[in-house]
């Protein structure tokens, strides 16, 4: 079924890595908000988005972005995000999330990104 | 002449799990007006997105008993798509537009899914007919391969 959505949680170097599979709407985006909420209750504010799965995102996903960034870099922590594949990064990009948030291409990559101390706003 | 052959109707119950069936209705009939496979996921997403709209907005969340029209018709030069309600009229023009900078700083994310119909769109309207039902009318050019 095409409306499936998975996550997948792993901890590397101290950060959270959340891999994102398969479609995310306004029906799944609560599971991505839930997991996102536990981590930042739970003190864990370093998080990747690994996208390198995610088929689909609307405006419903994109949200759960945008409503716990603030709050997460205001504690020194931040979401990368990485691997999204083109036909997401398009809708991305239609939102101007590249100006706003480190994108890279891969987990290692984010994970250096976090070595650097460095966020998008900086 | 608009031919017959060209109109396509999905009406599902109001709920969010009936997203997915709504972006592939809009896909298959996208693809066989002839757009490519960037626009044909950009056009299911702005669908996606209305029917968002109206099963949250409309139809408040929950009430399964409301039913979302999608109808769509194409000829060479463009498809017209229109989504339909009979909850509460919601004019989705009179969100007030926001940067996402400012959503952000603001904890929100209200509107985006309008911001991206609008930028997806080349034609979007909206009409109230009360206590009848609310129409999005959408309308986007198929851009042929030069």
């Amino acid at each position: 079924m095409a409306n499936a959505f998975n996550l997948n949680r792993s901890e590397q170097e101290g950060v959270i890595v959340l891999g994102l599979e398969g479609y995310l709407d306004a029906h799944t985006a609560p599971l991505f908000e839930r997991a996102i909420e536990t981590e930042f209750s739970a003190g864990h504010t370093k998080l990747i988005a690994d996208c390198a799965k995610l088929d689909y995102i609307s405006s419903a996903g994109l949200g759960v972005f945008m409503s716990f960034i603030e709050d997460i870099r205001s504690v020194g922590g931040d979401i990368k995000l990485c691997a999204i594949v083109p036909k997401v990064y398009q809708v991305f990009d239609v939102l101007g999330f590249p100006e706003l948030f480190d994108i890279v291409d891969t987990v290692p990559a984010a994970l250096a990104r976090f070595g650097e101390g460095a966020r998008k706003e900086d | 002449m608009q031919s017959f052959e060209h109109n396509f109707v999905l009406h599902v119950p109001s709920s969010t799990d009936n997203l997915v069936m709504i972006r592939d209705f809009v896909a298959r009939v996208v693809a066989k007006a002839g757009f490519d496979e960037k626009e044909v996921m950009k056009l299911a997403l702005a669908v996606d997105e209305a029917c968002a709209n109206v099963i949250e907005h409309a139809y408040g969340g929950g009430a399964k008993e409301g039913q979302v029209r999608v109808k769509m018709d194409f000829d060479a030069d463009k498809v017209m798509i229109e989504v339909v309600d009979t909850g509460k009229g919601f004019d989705p023009s009179q969100i007030p537009v926001k940067d996402v900078e400012q959503l952000i700083r603001e904890r929100r994310s209200g509107g985006l899914g309008w911001r991206l119909i609008r930028s997806i769109m080349d034609e979007v309207q909206y009409q109230i007919v009360p206590g009848e039902k609310n129409e999005l009318k959408m309308m986007k050019r198929i851009t042929k391969p030069s």
